[in-house]
């Protein structure tokens, strides 16, 4: 179980007061209409799934109310930083090593 | 009563309190402070179950949680069963009963055993995989045989009595195990005024030092074992935690703490006080000193009951004064387990010989103790078969070379009648795996040790491979030392490890499976994993399968599976399959430890949250009004809101006949206050709503109220409900009851991550307001008495108007919209009025035959008007055309509302799709069943083509016929269509696609 840093309340609190939304920096389209089906498409149902570095939209959900976003290792579940909605993350995902450490 | 195997003195038993207990249905004497196990080996107790595929007899092996046979149902009472309790780790109490997991119909005449004796060749590995796959049909039929034979326990059938509770709590320094290396740490940790939880499973703490003859800081160290215990308990901030198993170490540090608070004193726990708790423990520090696991050796027949590990032996002499045999032999690849003769020896029985695997020995010193109390010692010697059923009578020996992999020399035999092995030390290492860390192989070890984590962990004692004393007690107090470091503490002066004698001892061997005569597969069974009877054949043989990968191997024979988990078996089973496949250990890896380290009880898990209390329950401020009345309740979302009211004697229909009656003749009253509410409020407001409604909002007045649809951005719709404009930037919102909390968060995301810069603010404010619906022809003439300030005439107060008013003295939000399609006010009030206002409604209407209806009356009167739910008649796949409200749509609004690209994507907008229609059965009277399935050709061979399903569907009194929702393909052309619903009875029912409109078309009821 997570042990989660909410930036908005500056506190760690338990993985039970929050849950995961999905994956961060979806922005929607700024004009929407102008979208093939193919752009919506993506928008709407495509997702990362990496071995590594994730960042995840999450939401203090029994707390602030405030969502903010996760950098997570998806491997060792290592939360490496939280930011706020706005902010970029300084953690980002080096593929090459992962692909490495998946062939162990 | 004359306990055989009990010894006159020794051991950490209150002699003074004999008490008895009940194993198999005899009765059998014992003390406190003996556990089930060492109670059955006192009364000469050689069976106690049946190995679960072979059915082959079974005796007591360890002393500790790496028990494979001795499995347990315990409970005197139907209510207080609990299966597969280890009888090593069950403390003794009078009054226990007990019985064998294992067994049908008992232990010492087993059915299964005719088929065992023919097992070899009749249940190899993958057996039940090979046997019983085929054919399909006749699965049930070899189900029933095979877990009745199989017998793995069984649940209570009465509900458990006792109470459990969770404990959720935050410490500096988490150790666990309180053996010498954990009480080390444990002392420093304390000493530093830090928060430390230290948890062994044990009923005492000390570990090894229980039965240890050594000496720490130069006394015994069972004094040593006193005084420490003392001095912990000194300290205010240190809580100690016997009977407790951490069983999972989950991640950022958090462990889960299984503790037994009265399972050693009787059947059920004391009034007032919890069987078990749950410790939910965020630890700052985790010290893992969990200590270590003595592995068996693999040799023909190992499994006969007599066959057990050297250090349990030594257990059950020094701790419980019990031994179990008259005479020894003892296997040995290490000078540790010399010990286990000498101590049989000193209890005054006969040990026949120390086989000792090595060609060198023993170190000097522990081969001159052995001659000194003249005990035969064979080096370069190995048991290779036991013989006997129920008990060993004998052993064979014969030579060994170096590498441990061939015999050299005749076969000797050595009468006896227990044979006590070890192989060396497997560090207890599942806890540090439980986070994702991989073991790392040592050969310095002979044994995995803890990988590399990421988690605030340290590790001391013989989880590491350290099994000597001196070295365990400085690298608990290291750890120790470390960890106040680490979580922030400091310690005065100079920190010093308790001493202890420093041992020379002889390298141990590298010894899993002992070679027989005749081959692997033609010798008598070798077993590794005793619960799970995998032979080293039955290994051997699925790598010759191809089952190559260690994690296979385990699933293929069920190597490491049950309560076991692999903490006997595992590395022997690891040895043989890399050496069958000419790998070694670390290339052949090992399967990975996950929580739980022993088996938790469900009681223990659930706590308080079983019963009244599983789950949160709402109630309106009506509800006990509701319960006078007799109301029967249906649960949405967590509410409970009445489903119908009936009166003595009546049936379901016949209330819901009179409800849906009296509410189109005169007048209804429903107890609306659950459905969801938000307040919006800010400049931004209206833009906001504009944005996630498909419809207008941009010109809605103040004072009126409007219907919206609710869409995701894939164009679905998933909720609906009416706001009403407050002011210019506040607007009240309602949801679906059940929709409430999603609706507040998916407006709060598209504020927060997409439109920050719009004003705007949310709360809920559904508990706030009690809402109390009159509608009905007659609803006017009701309210009319009790609003006290306004006209409420149509002219005054229109359709889907809203007005703030005062009824009964008490400020109201008045809202006139209708879910009837009658003439219908919504009276608002602040939540705690609802009561007061509700019976003075309800006093109002007395001569208008008010009549409260409930939820199920509420479905009848909205489908008789077309009136969709969602979630109910939509499902996640349906857009507003799709239900024939693309009236509620704005194509128009300048801001891409959210639903708008979704609804017009290719698939949505093209033909074919499944649209919502009303359904007029032939037979009036037939109601077809919700989620029955169109078709057009009920003759058709299956699969028919299906059209769509119902979604509500009722029979309505006040048209005298039944009425349906559906959807069906294309539905909104096929007006007058007759389709059919084959059930599963084999009739089908004949409808009339029609208008889901089914009362009153125009409207015009609702605008009176």
């Amino acid at each position: 179980m997570f042990y989660i840093y909410c930036p908005h309340c500056e506190e760690h609190r338990e993985e039970e007061e929050f849950h995961a939304v999905g994956q961060a920096h979806i922005p929607r389209p700024l004009d929407p209409e102008s979208c093939s089906d193919k752009q919506w498409g993506e928008f709407l149902f495509f997702r990362d799934n990496p071995r590594g570095l994730h960042h995840e939209l999450w939401v203090h959900a029994i707390g602030c109310r405030k969502f903010f976003n996760i950098t997570r290792d998806t491997q060792t579940y290592e939360i490496k930083e939280v930011y706020k909605i706005g902010e970029k993350p300084t953690f980002t995902a080096d593929v090459a090593v992962n692909a490495v450490e998946s062939t162990t | 009563m004359n306990q055989p195997n009990r010894l006159d003195q020794g051991g950490r038993l209150e002699r003074a309190t004999a008490i008895s207990f009940e194993f198999n249905g005899k009765k059998y004497p014992g003390f406190v402070g003996d556990t089930l196990a060492s109670a059955l080996l006192a009364n000469g107790i050689d069976v106690i179950g049946r190995s679960f595929k072979y059915s082959r007899p079974r005796g007591i092996v360890a002393a500790g949680a790496e028990e494979p046979n001795a499995i347990m149902q315990l409970g005197a009472t139907e209510a207080t069963q609990v299966p597969n309790v280890r009888a090593t780790q069950q403390e003794l109490y009078n009054g226990l009963v007990a019985k064998s997991t294992n067994g049908w119909p008992n232990v010492d005449f087993d059915m299964m055993s005719t088929l065992g004796k023919v097992g070899a060749k009749v249940m190899p590995p993958g057996f039940y995989y090979k046997t019983f796959m085929y054919p399909k049909s006749l699965w049930s039929t070899y189900e029933k045989f095979i877990r009745k034979a199989a017998g793995l326990g069984r649940s209570p059938l009465e509900s458990d009595p006792d109470r459990y509770d969770h404990y959720h709590q935050h410490a500096d320094i988490v150790i666990v195990g309180a053996g010498p290396a954990g009480l080390s740490a444990a002392l420093v940790a304390a000493r530093s005024g830090a928060r430390v939880i230290i948890a062994d499973e044990q009923a005492e703490f000390g570990g090894s030092l229980l039965h240890s003859q050594e000496q720490i800081e130069g006394i015994d160290a069972l004094e040593w074992l006193a005084n420490t215990v003392a001095e912990l308990a000194s300290f205010p901030e240190v809580q100690m935690l016997p009977r407790s198993t951490v069983n999972g170490y989950h991640d950022h540090n958090f462990l889960t703490i299984h503790q037994r608070c009265s399972d050693h004193v009787a059947d059920r726990a004391a009034k007032n006080s919890s069987r078990q708790r749950m410790h939910r423990v965020r630890a700052k520090w985790v010290i893992l000193a969990t200590g270590s696991h003595e592995r068996p050796l693999v040799y023909a027949n190992n499994d006969v009951p007599g066959n057990m590990l050297a250090s349990a032996v030594s257990t059950y002499i020094n701790r419980y004064a019990v031994i179990p045999g008259h005479q020894l032999v003892l296997m040995t690849t290490n000078d540790g387990a010399y010990n286990t003769a000498f101590d049989w020896h000193n209890a005054g029985r006969k040990v026949v010989a120390i086989v000792d695997t090595r060609a060198e020995g023993a170190a000097a010193a522990v081969v001159a103790k052995a001659a000194l109390l003249g005990i035969k010692v064979m080096v370069g010697t190995a048991v290779v078969e036991a013989q006997g059923s129920k008990r060993v009578k004998s052993v064979s020996v014969a030579g060994l070379n170096s590498a441990g992999d061939k015999l050299v020399g005749e076969v000797s035999t050595l009468v006896c009648d227990t044979l006590a092995s070890s192989g060396g030390w497997s560090p207890a290492i599942h806890l540090s795996c439980h986070t994702g860390a991989r073991p790392v192989w040592s050969d310095e070890v002979i044994g995995f040790i803890p990988g590399d984590t990421l988690q605030q962990q340290l590790t001391a004692g013989s989880i590491n491979g350290c099994f000597d004393l001196q070295n365990t007690l400085i690298q608990g107090t290291e750890a120790g030392q470390q960890a106040v470091k680490n979580a922030g503490f400091s310690l005065e002066g100079e920190v010093v490890a308790p001493t202890a004698a420093a041992v020379v001892i002889n390298t141990g061997m590298a010894l899993y499976h002992i070679p027989h005569p005749k081959v692997t597969s033609r010798a008598p069974k070798q077993f590794v994993d005793l619960q799970n009877d995998v032979t080293a054949a039955g290994i051997e043989m699925a790598t010759l399968e191809g089952f190559e990968s260690i994690e296979h191997v385990k699933r293929y024979t069920a190597m490491g599976f049950g309560t076991d988990q692999g903490k006997l078996g595992n590395i022997n089973g690891m040895a043989i399959a890399a050496k069958s496949m000419h790998k070694t250990i670390p290339e052949t890896g090992t399967t990975i430890f996950r929580p739980n380290y022993t088996p938790v009880t469900f009681g223990a898990i659930a706590g308080r949250h079983c019963g009244e209390l599983f789950d949160p329950k709402r109630y309106t401020a009506m509800h006990q009004w509701h319960l006078e009345r007799g109301a029967l309740f249906e649960d949405v979302g967590n509410w409970k809101r009445p489903w119908y009211f009936p009166l003595k004697g009546e049936s379901m229909q016949q209330t819901l006949e009179r409800e849906c009656l009296a509410v189109r003749a005169s007048a209804g009253i429903l107890d609306a206050s659950t459905l969801g509410k938000i307040d919006i409020q800010g400049p931004d407001a209206r833009e906001f709503l504009g944005r996630v409604y498909t419809n207008a909002w941009a010109k809605l007045a103040i004072g009126k109220c409007r219907y919206g649809l609710m869409c995701g951005e894939d164009g679905m719709v998933f909720d609906d409900g009416v706001t009403a404009c407050m002011a210019d930037n506040h607007f009240v919102m309602t949801t679906t009851t059940g929709g409430a909390a999603r609706v507040l968060e998916w407006l709060e995301i598209y504020h927060q991550t997409e439109w920050p810069e719009l004003q705007v603010y949310f709360n809920s404010v559904t508990d706030h307001w009690s809402t109390v619906t009159v509608t009905g022809p007659n609803a006017r003439k009701i309210i009319e008495q009790v609003v006290d300030d306004i006209d409420v005439s149509n002219d005054a107060f229109k359709y889907m108007d809203w007005k703030a008013a005062t009824v009964k003295g008490v400020p109201a939000r008045i809202f006139r919209i209708s879910f009837t399609g009658e003439l219908s006010f919504e009276i608002n009030v602040q939540a705690n009025y609802g009561m007061r206002i509700w019976e003075a409604v309800m006093a109002a209407g007395e001569e208008y035959n008010l009549t409260p209806y409930g939820t199920e009356s509420m479905h009848i009167l909205r489908t008789e008007k077309g009136f969709i739910i969602a979630g109910q008649d939509t499902d996640g796949s349906v857009h507003p055309y799709d239900l024939g409200m693309g009236w509620a749509v704005s194509q128009k609004k300048p801001f891409s509302f959210i639903g708008k690209r979704g609804m017009n994507r290719e698939d949505c907008v093209k033909e074919g799709r499944k649209q919502l229609v009303g359904l007029k059965t032939k037979d009036p009277m037939q109601v077809i069943p919700e989620g029955a399935q169109a078709v057009d050709d009920p003759n058709q061979p299956i699969p028919m083509t299906m059209l769509g399903h119902v979604t509500s569907s009722y029979y309505s009194a006040c048209l005298g016929h039944s009425i349906a929702m559906a959807f069906i393909r294309d539905g909104h052309k096929r007006m007058g269509d007759t389709v059919y619903y084959p059930l599963a009875d084999g009739q089908s029912i004949e409808a009339i696609i029609c208008s889901p409109i089914f009362f009153d078309p125009k409207g015009e009821q609702q605008n009176v």
